[in-house]
């Protein structure tokens, strides 16, 4: 250690210049569209150079369609998300306290997971007509199933000493659901809440490009009608800066709900 | 002498059934006086913390009855404080919430529950850290707290369950010397469950010995050594006596099956 300790002080204080964790990737980003600008410019490629795709975003954010797709877009998500997310946890939790709750539902989750909820919107569009409806029903389907299972499994695993510590504390079983297992299971949930926003934020687009009017999947199948490759890559950025956004609020809200948590 | 605080009478107690049944414990009859400490030791599979949970009233005898104040346990209650070896801390709570935790319960105001929680933690000495959260605090700190918040809610008696085991031995020394200073000044019962033979003696008025497979009663060993205790007691020979007897009692019996 203290050899270490020596090398240390004896190391010259030259502060190379050096970007933090966000730098990088931004670093990294931009090595990323040089080269892809480096290859459309060398004609190595049919895409559609930065450039080119930056034009078109603006001209589509101009006149206000890229906001419209957007709006339509997230809209579809954010309702089907916190519509799945609500039902989810009183289920989950449901699942986790009563072994009878899981002995009845349990089967019915598993067998509706490995359903693609994709291969459910031809079903959805036939029942439920082809407005909002069958496209906020298949993204509650999605984002339910994700959080469902996570806050099951966060009930179940709750630590059986806090529970034991509460009782002999005097707590009865409500006591203990409030104080003690929502609290334990709430790092499971948000883990569920931020995997069912990725698969509903999934399944929006692939629904939209199925069965839509508007919205960012709705328009990349369009410009696939016209060959438009610069809106086709408009909309690509556009869902994965948006989905970037959303994965990073809730990991700043799990942040605040569960800073307890001892890391390693 | 009154009754007893705590009675054993002829409890088995079984887990599972058929040809997986296993006997935690069998036959055991003992009584703990009230205002005593008691350590239990015993090879693992000896019932040990069986026994303990029957008297926090978190599991049930198969058979015979535990009694607290002559009454048979029904389950758990603040008048049976305890204390796991895990801490069992809540970790969303602060280390203040934690012992207002059991006052709340008791439907205490805030302010009391506030001065009862802020005089206990100033007991074990964690009153600067109250309003840090468990997983800033070290193991010795974390089991303070645990202690804080068993004291709080006034049981008259602990049950402890290897409550220093996963501490060094230096804090482990203290936080022993620590629980005989509480003791000294409010005597509550104390049933101790222990690895460690010197620390079983050290703190203790009786040692209860148990066998292991099925776990049973071994022995009960007095210790007759003045309290308070110090580190001059700890190393005078009438101590190495008694915890020589325990150790022959615990180890010696069982030397083949280990």
């Amino acid at each position: 250690m203290s050899v270490i300790d020596d090398i240390d002080i004896e190391r010259p204080k030259t502060r190379r210049w050096s970007p933090g964790n966000l730098g990088w990737g931004v670093l990294s980003f931009a090595g990323g569209i040089g080269l892809w600008w480096l290859a459309t410019l060398a004609g190595l490629s049919e895409l559609p150079s930065p450039a080119a795709v930056l034009r078109r975003a603006v001209e589509l954010a101009l006149d206000g369609q890229l906001w419209g797709d957007m709006y339509a877009s997230l809209r579809r998500v954010l309702i089907g998300f916190a519509l799945g997310s609500v039902l989810a946890v009183p289920v989950g939790f449901l699942m986790g306290w009563y072994r009878i709750a899981r002995a009845v539902i349990d089967p019915w989750i598993q067998f509706f997971r490995v359903i693609p909820p994709l291969a459910i919107i031809p079903l959805a569009i036939v029942t439920m007509g082809i407005d909002e409806t069958p496209k906020i029903f298949v993204i509650f389907l999605a984002a339910f199933l994700s959080a469902v299972v996570s806050t099951y499994q966060g009930v179940v695993s709750v630590d059986r000493t806090y529970i034991n510590a509460a009782r002999v504390l005097g707590a009865n079983d409500g006591t203990i659901f409030a104080r003690v297992v929502i609290p334990a299971s709430t790092p499971f949930i948000l883990v569920g809440f931020r995997i069912g926003l990725g698969s509903a934020w999934a399944t929006v687009v692939a629904a939209e490009l199925i069965a839509a009017q508007s919205g960012l999947g709705f328009r990349m199948q369009q410009a696939q009608l016209y060959y438009d490759l610069p809106t086709i890559f408009v909309s690509l950025v556009a869902i994965g800066v948006l989905g970037l956004i959303m994965d990073r609020i809730v990991v700043r809200i799990e942040e605040r709900l569960t800073h307890w948590q001892e890391r390693v | 002498m009154a009754e007893p605080k705590i009675s054993f009478r002829n409890v088995s107690k079984r887990f599972g059934a058929g040809d997986d049944a296993f006997t935690a414990i069998q036959n055991l009859t003992l009584d703990i006086e009230d205002g005593e400490i008691v350590t239990v030791v015993g090879p693992s599979g000896c019932g040990k913390s069986t026994a303990m949970n029957m008297v926090a009233g978190l599991i049930s005898q198969s058979s015979g009855e535990v009694l607290v104040d002559g009454k048979p346990v029904s389950g758990p209650g603040p008048d049976r404080g305890v204390i796991f070896q895990q801490y069992a801390l809540f970790p969303w709570m602060t280390v203040r919430e934690n012992v207002e935790f059991g006052l709340k319960l008791q439907k205490l105001d805030k302010a009391e529950r506030r001065e009862r929680a802020l005089h206990y933690l100033g007991l074990v000495g964690l009153a600067d850290f109250a309003d840090f959260y468990p997983k800033t605090l070290s193991g010795g700190m974390k089991q303070r707290c645990a202690i804080a918040r068993a004291y709080a809610v006034n049981p008259t008696v602990l049950l402890m369950d290897e409550p220093f085991g996963a501490l060094d031995a230096l804090t482990r020394v203290k936080l022993q010397n620590q629980l005989l200073d509480t003791w000294s000044k409010d005597k509550r019962t104390v049933m101790f469950i222990t690895h460690d033979v010197d620390e079983a003696v050290y703190i203790a008025h009786r040692v209860i010995v148990l066998a292991a497979n099925p776990g049973r009663l071994q022995e009960i060993i007095d210790v007759d050594l003045p309290f308070p205790r110090d580190d001059e007691i700890r190393l005078s020979p009438e101590f190495a006596a008694i915890r020589n007897r325990v150790w022959r009692a615990v180890y010696h019996h069982d030397a083949q099956a280990a």
